[in-house]
């Protein structure tokens, strides 16, 4: 559905040249479902904006849905559908009213563009808002409504763009099964932008982890995830001379990384340490730790996320930037 | 490679053409809508006018001579023609929240074509214009003015000519700027220029020579000598200007917005 060549785009800021995104080589089959995962300004909206015809490329090529972006832009927006990180409606449309010319643009006939109209109102539960405002809308509606604006021609390939941002949890939770709701039914493929870990994790079957304009991973998220060497063993102890000796203790498990006591004023000193099959691991740990004389606390055992394989990766945490 | 795939025409370019006047008619009625849902819009838009009507136009008796004598005949044309620099010189106001939103953008990444999302704003916009003025002429026939009936009909198709250049260009300002308080202030700062040196208040004979220089230098001059004309039913070649210079802005405003729109993404 998607091939990207060395796919580049550079943008002035008064005398300055920002390379956003790089030479970027992406191939999405049909039927995928891909996440673009990385912190904010790593280029994966420009991404996006390039692969559905809204920015140019400065270089290289791009195919979407079987058509080049730059020499036939109207075949690839036939094809695609696309949620924006804004809001796709106008503020004194009616729901109704949006959905059934957003269809009609789309190319279809009246009636088809009436009963397409109807189904999404059901699918997204917009029906009891379908004669409202866009403005008098909640913000979970609106997003549902710019969703239903984008698969109003039931296209074969749908980008969304950061869609769960500003959204509660509920909402969040409700997008993602309408998302899975979609492909079950129609085999869509669709790529999302995010840089929420849990939606790249949880619903996207790939990830393409990009950071300063390039893809530095490609993989499914556990594949990504088997890239950290190990689990991630956390156990505290009542001083740092236990915390000292335990590490040490820890160091000597098979498969066992190097351990880090982290010492933090006001709290238990904690030992750190990157175990394979950690909670295999675990009960061996405890009794090397009995024989040697150290009682933990607390043990913790944690898979590793995908914020520990852009850390592993980059050396920095996805959620700096959030901070 | 992608300079020869350029050069052939791509496959759907029949198709494409074929829809552009569907995709007008499709952006026309979705602004057309929101006019239909509040008919009060209409009556606001006329506000400007009919107090000028009321409340300025009597004092033009005081002048005599022909502005004098028969204040309504010389002043409705003009009246008029500020009726369509007003309501489509603020048109491009419509396109900003949109902007803004992210509604234009999903309008772009639809295969709607570019002109027609310029196109259809615009003849939406001389829609309302010309339901504006239509109300206009018959309050002012009602209150006992006559009209040639011809000359009227070619006066309001001359000020829907008038107004799709100049909305185009209100859009073409709005693309450029985004931004409502950088765009309300330069709207206003042309609009002002252009009303007050085309003489619609009162004649420029009155102004002096460098005045009078400066009004022949702004477009709108020529379309209100055309309607003052056609209003008074004479046929002479101020009419024949006056068309030409709003069909030459609406030509050349239409190519530019054309291309503007399609790169309007940002």
């Amino acid at each position: 559905m998607i091939h990207t060549r060395e796919l580049t785009r550079t943008f002035r800021v008064g005398k300055r040249t920002v390379e956003a995104v790089r030479g970027v080589d992406i191939d999405v089959g049909e039927g995928e479902f891909v996440a673009l995962l990385g912190p904010n300004g790593a280029g994966k909206s420009t991404t996006l904006r390039m692969l559905t015809t809204l920015l140019e490329p400065t270089s290289g090529t791009a195919s979407v849905a079987g058509h080049d972006v730059r020499a036939e832009p109207t075949e690839v927006r036939r094809r695609i559908g696309f949620v924006g990180q804004g809001h796709g409606a106008g503020d004194d449309q009616r729901v109704r009213d949006e959905l059934h010319t957003q269809g009609l643009l789309y190319g279809l006939d009246r009636r088809t563009a009436r009963s397409r109209t109807g189904e999404l109102l059901d699918l997204l539960e917009l029906d009891e808002a379908a004669d409202r405002v866009v403005t008098a809308l909640s913000g979970g509606q609106r997003r549902r409504l710019d969703i239903a604006m984008g698969l109003i021609h039931r296209p074969g390939l749908l980008f969304l763009d950061e869609p769960s941002t500003g959204l509660d949890p509920q909402s969040r939770a409700n997008l993602w099964e309408h998302v899975a709701r979609l492909r079950g039914e129609f085999g869509t493929t669709v790529v999302v932008t995010t840089h929420y870990l849990e939606e790249a994790d949880g619903a996207a079957e790939r990830v393409l982890v990009i950071d300063h304009g390039r893809v530095i991973a490609d993989g499914s998220a556990d594949e990504l995830k088997s890239r950290v060497s190990g689990d991630l063993v956390v156990f505290t102890t009542e001083d740092g001379a236990a915390a000292d000796l335990g590490a040490k203790v820890a160091e000597a498990l098979p498969s066992a990384g190097t351990a880090e006591v982290v010492a933090e004023p006001g709290r238990d000193p904690r030992v750190r340490i990157r175990v394979e099959h950690g909670d295999a691991a675990l009960p061996g740990l405890l009794r090397s730790l009995d024989g040697a004389g150290v009682a933990p606390l607390s043990v913790a055992v944690s898979r590793p996320t995908l914020d520990d394989v852009f850390l592993t990766l980059t050396g920095r945490s996805l959620r700096e930037g959030e901070r | 490679m992608t300079a020869t795939m350029r050069t052939q025409p791509p496959p759907a370019a029949a198709r494409t053409r074929g829809t552009t006047a569907r995709d007008v008619w499709i952006v026309f009625q979705r602004q057309g809508r929101l006019v239909l849902r509040r008919p009060a819009l209409i009556l606001f838009g006329m506000l400007q006018p009919v107090l000028y009507l009321a409340l300025f136009s009597p004092l033009l008796e005081g002048l005599g001579g022909p502005t004098g004598e028969g204040s309504w005949r010389w002043f409705v044309p003009g009246l008029l023609v500020m009726l369509a620099l007003f309501a489509s010189g603020f048109a491009g106001f419509g396109l900003l929240p949109e902007l803004a939103s992210g509604a234009h953008e999903r309008l772009l990444v639809s295969p709607v074509s570019r002109v027609a999302l310029l196109l259809g704003r615009v003849l939406a916009d001389a829609a309302m214009m010309f339901t504006q003025m239509l109300l206009i002429l018959a309050l002012v026939v009602a209150f006992g003015l006559r009209i040639p009936p011809l000359g009227a009909v070619v006066g309001l198709a001359l000020l829907v000519v008038l107004g799709v250049g100049l909305s185009t260009l209100s859009y073409l300002v709005a693309l450029a700027v985004r931004q409502t308080y950088v765009f309300a202030p330069i709207v206003q700062g042309a609009l002002m220029p252009l009303m007050l040196l085309s003489g619609v208040l009162l004649p420029m004979d009155l102004a002096p020579g460098w005045l009078y220089a400066l009004s022949r230098l702004n477009p709108v001059s020529y379309v209100v000598d055309a309607e003052r004309a056609l209003f008074a039913g004479e046929w002479g070649p101020a009419v024949g200007v006056g068309w030409a210079v709003a069909l030459g802005l609406a030509v050349v405003a239409l190519a530019v917005g054309g291309r503007a729109v399609r790169g309007s993404a940002r």
